[in-house]
């Protein structure tokens, strides 16, 4: 082989990005009215920095929408109004005000809180916009239920997702015909993994929060998680105590919801290196998940969450 | 990592254990993580193995497949070893579920069929076997799995591979393993089995991780289906989409299909990188110099023969609920063109146990049908053999939006008047002269083994040592390239024979003699064969009794006939016709070959007139 060959020989990541942006530019041409979910961690912003490559010169043709629970890292706020502003894409924010005004939140309502302020609220966004077709940053190697979802998966009009009843998905050949009030769900990333992910940012230097990286920041321990005290809204219980311990983020989330891991690791390599030798999955970071047994996810994605 | 990253399917009867299998290798190799393994360890607690890990809980990700304790829907698991990364795609082995199956098979370029070793191959071993082919799969492995409910045995082993080749003959692929394994117990899983040493070759992860999958190394020429325009300003106007085949350069000239209109390359972007170059596989971004129409549906092309035509003859399997009758219309999308479709006619389904063409008026969920497709306007495509991306389609239901069918062009339909015989200024019989021969087809028909390809081989080396110019067909050249598409049902037994006339007919034109040595057995179809390739044809009756080629048996084939192991098999379970009035006839039970050689020369003497 010459090095012309080598040069054209597609890998994988390459195969990744070129799947991703099929699916994108699928859902650009024949959908009415996409929008692309954004969640500010770095599934999302892989997914962005693909929408930026799959239209190019062209803006995507598309806006973005971040579904706030007021509850989120201030810092990931702060990186989401930047990243709109550097890339010159439309960001749209939507809060659940039914919820704020009863004072949901994630220390007093548990479950219930994920469910007001996540699922009904992505619900009532994409209601209010009347968006057809809704990308989302999901991966299958994440969650069991997940690795079941097609690509193009539909919604019910009351955004259910029947998981029972699936459209086949054959080759590359999506079908994205929908009835009045129906909606799609598209995972451009479904074939990712966490470590492509990473290697993926790694390749493009893409921009993610620092979050992510470790540095000393103070948390606090419960219920065996070390949770970030973000702001005040964090209230002490008895014998905890705030410490600063080096640390960084797998997941990135609700900040009272997200544990972090104790880590040195500060640069990308050393991400990459502790993540490919991780003992343990992702998710067990997010506190949600274990909330209702092995099935829970399933049953929240059901009842329309993402 | 030396090896390209492997996606592939695992599928099966019911209860053959398919996700207990991959369960067992991401478990064995360690590629499952703690906390996964933790919530693996207490659900098998109160699961039904007394407490034995149940791999299979591992992929049965879906609240009602744990319930149910079966596989409903596609699980995708990815898993890498030092050696390569995978992609595994796990589909249920419920014959109601087959759609699901199909799914993952369009996405895998290699099948793990299961099987179980106390039942064999099985309906729906065939079936996912089938559906494997029709969606593309050329590389096969079978587990022949639960070994351990049958001691190991490896007799038993031995039949089942008997049986899986037997059935793998029908199909079109590129590797074939057969591998005992035991996916509870772990045998040939990623370690060799200390309980099967009979078996000398690797388990079944080393091979995974070792097969070659890529497709045969042809050269193709460039095509690109057109996802959308891109135009964000008046000075950018850009085609975007994923190169299907071949390669293309900065400066190269492309055609534009339907439309036949060129242009050339002014830019290529990949992504947002500029290239001089792109090739097969990425997405791209393609500017040309040239204001010509071009919107999605369009394809670009370079050297590559795309079919331009609204009807083609395609391979369907039926996905709907409701049952499909000719005549409905559909949303058709193939490529990235959507248009409105007919089924016009439904050929015949496939049987999936038997591979036979059964006729019929409607096909039911599940089935796979050949039919033919017209649409409402021309499209763009090529055969799916030559080109996944545009030889692939969906039906889509007009009022449901259901994904009804999916299928594969198998080739394009011209409307017969378009057609004409070309009279060519070279004839028949100024090439005869040429070569110094009388073209003639000299047909040999007999039982199986009574020795008309001995006799065809030796005789053509007489003839060509004469000076003649000569071609055998016998079933092995024809068998696997002209006619590689035909079973053994009867349609494709008399389809088999036209074809050879047909081709013998054309190399008698061409001025050859051909030697022909097929059993033939039926009157109908040897006459049939005489109708087309006309006075030329010399029909030569092997005659060899049965008694003396059951007793020769060179390839086994009888003692199988007689245990009832294949079916129509001449002499045995079918019919041989002997010949009314055949031009020579020779039993080589009662001369030696070259007293046969000789019979046939003088009989064809006055054939072969005087040269």
């Amino acid at each position: 082989m010459n090095k012309d060959e080598k040069e054209n020989r597609i890998n994988h990541l390459d195969e990744l990005e070129a799947e991703a942006i099929y699916i994108m530019r699928e859902v650009a041409a024949e959908c009415e009215k996409p929008v692309m979910l954004y969640s500010i961690g770095k599934d999302s912003s892989v997914m962005l920095h693909l929408a930026m490559k799959a239209f190019y010169p062209e803006k995507p043709p598309f806006p973005f929408l971040h579904v706030n629970t007021t509850w989120k890292f201030r810092e990931m706020i702060e990186f989401r109004d930047e990243t709109a502003r550097k890339l010159g894409i439309e960001m749209l924010e939507y809060i659940n005000e039914e919820g704020l005004r009863q004072g949901i939140n994630p220390f007093d309502h548990g479950s219930a809180y994920t469910d007001i302020m996540k699922t009904q609220a992505l619900k009532q966004a994409l209601d209010k916009y009347g968006f057809t077709a809704a990308f989302g940053g999901g991966r299958r190697d994440e969650e069991k239920s997940r690795a079941k979802e097609r690509i193009f998966s539909f919604r019910s009009e009351s955004h259910a997702w029947d998981p029972k009843n699936q459209r086949p998905e054959m080759w590359q050949l999506f079908n994205t015909r929908i009835k009045q009030g129906e909606s799609i769900r598209v995972f451009p990333l479904s074939n990712w993994t966490e470590k492509d992910i990473w290697q993926y940012i790694k390749r493009e230097n893409i921009p993610i929060v620092s979050l992510y990286f470790a540095m000393p920041r103070p948390v606090v321990l419960r219920n065996g998680q070390l949770i970030m005290a973000d702001d005040d809204r964090l209230k002490l219980r008895e014998g905890e105590k705030i410490e600063m311990k080096s640390v960084r983020f797998r997941t990135l989330g609700c900040y009272p919801l997200t544990g972090a891991m104790e880590s040195e690791a500060a640069a990308l390599d050393e991400i990459i290196e502790e993540t490919l030798s991780s003992v343990e999955s992702e998710r067990t970071s997010r506190i949600i998940d274990s909330d209702g047994g092995a099935a829970s996810m399933e049953k929240r994605k059901r009842e329309g969450y993402f | 990592m030396k090896n390209k990253l492997l996606k592939f399917i695992t599928c099966g009867s019911v209860d053959d254990g398919k996700s207990t299998l991959i369960g067992h290798m991401l478990y064995d190799a360690k590629l499952i993580f703690a906390d996964q393994k933790r919530a693996l360890e207490l659900d098998s607690k109160v699961g039904s193995r007394d407490g034995k890990i149940d791999y299979s809980l591992l992929l049965d990700g879906l609240m009602a497949e744990r319930e149910q304790g079966i596989t409903i829907d596609v699980a995708y698991r990815y898993f890498s070893t030092e050696r390569r990364s995978f992609i595994v795609a796990d589909t249920p082995g419920h014959e109601e579920y087959t759609r699901n199956m199909a799914v993952g098979a369009s996405f895998a370029s290699l099948a793990v069929i299961l099987t179980d070793a106390s039942q064999g191959v099985l309906q729906q071993t065939r079936r996912h076997a089938r559906i494997c082919s029709l969606m593309g799969i050329r590389h096969f492995v079978f587990a022949v799995n639960k070994m351990d409910l049958v001691d190991y045995d490896r007799k038993r082993f031995k039949k089942i591979e008997r049986e899986i080749k037997v059935l793998m003959a029908e199909f079109d692929y590129q590797t074939l393993q057969i591998i005992p394994v035991s996916a509870t117990e772990g045998d040939n899983i990623t370690r060799k089995s200390q309980r099967m040493m009979w078996y000398g070759e690797e388990p079944l992860l080393r091979y995974l991780e070792e097969v070659e999958v890529s497709e045969k190394g042809e050269k193709k020429g460039f095509s690109m289906p057109v996802q959308r325009v891109c135009r964000p300003n008046q000075n950018f106007r850009g085609f975007q989409g994923q190169i299907s085949s071949g390669e293309i350069a900065v400066g190269e000239e492309v055609t534009v299909m339907p439309s036949r209109e060129k242009a050339k390359v002014t830019g290529i972007l990949q992504g947002d990188i500029a290239v001089e170059k792109s090739s097969c596989g990425h997405a791209v971004t393609i500017q040309l110099d040239t204001e010509i129409d071009i919107s999605r549906g369009c394809v670009l092309e370079k050297d590559y023969k795309l079919s331009v035509g609204n009807m083609f003859a395609a391979s369907i399997l039926w996905m709907d609920d409701k049952s499909l009758v000719a005549g409905k219309n559909f949303w058709l999308k193939a490529g990235t063109q959507l248009i409105s479709a007919t089924v016009m006619n439904i050929k015949y389904k496939i049987d999936v146990n038997t591979g036979a063409e059964v006729y019929t008026d409607a096909i039911y969920k599940n089935e796979i049908a050949f039919c033919e497709i017209s649409t409402g306007s021309s499209i763009v495509f090529d055969r799916f053999e030559n080109n996944r991306d545009l030889g692939s389609l969906i039906l889509i239901d007009r009022i449901t939006n259901m994904t009804s069918a999916c299928g594969t062009v198998i080739y394009p339909l011209e409307r017969g008047e378009n057609l004409t015989w070309h009279n060519m200024d070279i004839t028949r019989e100024m090439r005869e002269v040429r070569l110094g021969q009388k073209a003639i087809t000299i047909w040999m028909t007999g039982l199986s083994g009574a020795g008309k390809s001995t006799l065809a081989n030796a005789l053509e080396k007489r003839l060509f040592a004469m000076g003649k110019h000569t071609m055998l067909l016998d079933g092995d050249n024809v068998r696997m390239g002209l006619n590689k598409n035909l079973g053994f049902s009867e349609k494709d037994r008399i389809e088999n024979i036209r074809r050879i006339a047909e081709a013998s007919k054309l190399m008698n034109d061409a001025g050859l003699i051909v030697l022909t040595s097929f059993i033939s057995p039926y009157r109908m179809e040897r006459r049939n064969a005489k109708e087309i390739i006309g006075d030329s044809f010399v029909e030569v009756y092997v005659s060899t009794p049965l008694e003396e080629c059951e007793k020769r048996d060179v390839k086994g084939l009888y003692r199988e006939a007689r245990m009832g192991r294949i079916a129509n098999f001449t002499g045995i379970s079918s019919r041989y016709e002997e010949p009314e009035q055949p031009d020579i006839v020779v039993d080589t039970s009662k001369h030696s070959l070259e007293e046969c050689v000789e019979i046939l020369l003088a009989g064809l003497e006055k054939y072969l007139g005087e040269c």
